[in-house]
């Protein structure tokens, strides 16, 4: 899949080009985060309330003096990790339900199609907040909330893939020789409905880092692990003394899911044109 | 109308399915809720000894097996009955009805504001393909679908209340002020002016992209061209027959977006210390007054299906196809 012809349907959107470079460096900024700011972000770094273009403090420090960019540092595995994991589960309800609705039809199809419904309907960020907060906050529940809350979408992408290819030849054949339903879902069908998943993958991705943020913005953050939700939150009863301490996690935020965006789009005009040709 | 109230009747019987499985499902998230919820109820209510918890699981039928716990739940919702808060020592019911109104009048007002603003811009995009309107609206629709509601919020009131001074920046009305009447609608109608446009900023963005792109989808079709035919002029046929029809994947769109919509009120309500339920919800869970929040879960669903049906019907009033039967 990540031939020339991929490479070249993405380079030619300037703008995917511009979100992958910038994720690039997010994705550096979080796995090298303990070598650029060695020492526990949650420590006093330096003096409280410091301006941005301190000495110790680049993008300032907080009410308790810890380093702001150490934090938007450290902040920017929490959200790639959970963004990213919470993706995959979302993806393995989604998929999963998606293609038994549009691989068996009928009745199988109804229900499962009522019951992505129910969840469509159900207040999704509500539902989120109530599950974390009973299931009291930590990396596991945040993930596991995020992915209840955001399979519906996947579901209905993968059934109408599935029913539409359910019928071609190729899979009429994969009938005719006897493979079993299981084969047939796995190795037939999925190979070829992959596309448009991962397109909307990728934009999940960027929707729960959004979730996760807001989640920890209002205290229902992973106690122990530092992210941009829970610095604007807990900065924001100060921003008319400090505007740095929520403005600088907020745009970090914002570069993250833009970047993410940009992605989506671009791996969109690559792979679908290509989808296009290989149906045609 | 024929039609339309046959469609009407089989969303309403729907409505109703899916209110029934939440509430079902809200019971066993009660059950799912850490601990025995005798033994949450008696630390809520500050007391944790043996008899007291005895007494409680008796008094709340707990010792009874789950379906039969279901059915006594089912009817104390049914009646209106959503628990009683020990935090607040209070029904939440009474709670809730108070808050209510508030989140209304936000929710509301946003939704509507979002669809009007959002289909008046995609449009002015559509019309205006190419040049610097429509990148101007391209780009800003991008970068509101990037940055999360509560920031928008935060960056707004530092703007606009910190440092210009122009309008509240939290609250409800103006404290002591005593305004009646027309001044008190008005005072709370300033108050209203940042957060719904900041909850709506986000969705409006959305409609904005799908109305453009949904124009220029159906500027191409024939019944267009036979009016450009018939000599109409341009914004008749923009008004009438173009945005008549592109209009109706917006609005399909609007009501499967209004549960999010609703659960970001409460990140706006916090945000601005409106005093409807999402900022009840916050409280909630900073006090984790797990009866109050499900309570909350409970309100906010019925709000979208209620949003659901008004989408309905102004997908109803909109769609030329279905006042065809009449």
């Amino acid at each position: 899949m990540m031939n020339s012809d991929f490479w070249r349907a993405f380079v030619r959107n300037k703008g995917a080009v511009l979100g992958l470079v910038i994720l690039i460096a997010i994705v550096v900024l979080a796995v090298f985060a303990s070598v650029f700011f060695p020492g526990d972000p949650w420590e006093m770094a330096t003096a409280p309330f410091q301006p941005p273009l301190s000495e110790d403090a680049l993008l300032g420090s907080d009410m308790l003096g810890r380093d702001i960019a150490s934090g938007i540092a450290h902040g920017a595995r929490v959200s790639l990790l959970i963004g990213l994991t919470s993706t995959a589960a979302a993806l393995a309800i989604g998929v999963t339900l998606g293609a038994l609705a549009g691989f068996h039809g009928g009745k199988v199809d109804d229900a499962i199609m009522r019951f992505t419904e129910l969840f469509q309907t159900i207040p999704n960020f509500v539902l989120a907040v109530v599950l974390v907060a009973i299931f009291t906050p930590s990396l596991t529940t945040i993930v596991a909330a995020i992915a209840i809350v955001s399979w519906p979408p996947l579901a209905r992408l993968s059934r109408a893939e599935f029913l539409s290819l359910r019928s071609r030849e190729f899979v009429q054949a994969a009938i005719t020789t006897g493979q079993s339903n299981g084969t047939i879902i796995l190795r037939q069908i999925l190979p070829n409905s992959l596309s448009p998943i991962i397109v909307s993958a990728s934009l999940m991705v960027a929707t729960a880092i959004l979730l996760e943020s807001s989640l920890s913005f209002l205290g229902l953050g992973d106690p122990n692990a530092m992210s941009w939700g829970y610095m604007i939150g807990a900065a924001r009863t100060v921003i008319r003394q400090a505007w740095w301490m929520s403005v600088f996690p907020g745009l970090a935020i914002v570069l993250t899911v833009l970047a993410l965006n940009l992605v989506g789009e671009g791996l969109n005009d690559a792979l679908n044109p290509k989808l296009a040709r290989s149906r045609g | 109308m024929l039609g339309f109230a046959q469609l009407f009747a089989s969303r309403l019987v729907k409505a109703a399915a899916i209110l029934i499985a939440i509430v079902v499902m809200n019971f066993f998230l009660v059950h799912a809720a850490p601990g025995d919820p005798a033994m949450v109820m008696a630390g809520e209510a500050g007391a944790a000894d043996e008899k007291f918890v005895t007494q409680l699981r008796e008094q709340f039928g707990l010792d009874r097996p789950l379906y039969e716990q279901l059915g006594t739940y089912v009817g104390k919702v049914v009646r209106g009955d959503l628990g009683f808060s020990y935090r607040q020592q209070r029904p939440v019911w009474d709670i809730l009805a108070e808050r209510l109104p508030a989140t209304l009048v936000l929710t509301l007002t946003a939704f509507l504001l979002a669809l009007a603003a959002g289909v008046a811009l995609g449009t002015l995009a559509a019309v205006a393909v190419g040049t610097w309107a429509d990148s101007a609206i391209t780009v800003v629709a991008l970068l509101a679908y990037a940055t999360p509601i509560y920031w928008i919020g935060l960056m707004l009131s530092l703007l606009f209340s910190i440092q210009l001074g122009w309008l509240p920046a939290f609250g409800y009305e103006t404290i002591g002020a005593g305004y009646t009447g027309l001044a008190h609608v008005a005072d709370v109608a300033v108050h209203l002016i940042l957060p719904v446009i900041t909850l709506a900023l986000f969705y409006m963005a959305g409609y904005a992209r799908l109305t453009r792109a949904s124009m220029l989808e159906v500027r191409g079709l024939d019944f267009v061209k036979t009016a450009k035919a018939k000599g109409l002029t341009q914004s008749r046929i923009v008004t009438r027959h173009v945005l008549r029809n592109a209009i109706l994947p917006v609005i399909t769109v609007a009501g499967i977006q209004a549960g999010q919509l609703v659960g970001g009120s409460i990140l706006i309500e916090t945000v601005f210390a409106w005093p409807g339920i999402g900022r009840l919800a916050f409280e909630a869970v900073l006090q984790r007054d797990y009866q109050v929040l499900l309570g909350i879960f409970l309100v906010t669903s019925i709000m979208v299906i209620l949003f659901n049906i008004l989408t309905d019907i102004l997908y109803g009033l909109v769609d030329p196809r279905i006042q065809v039967s009449q």
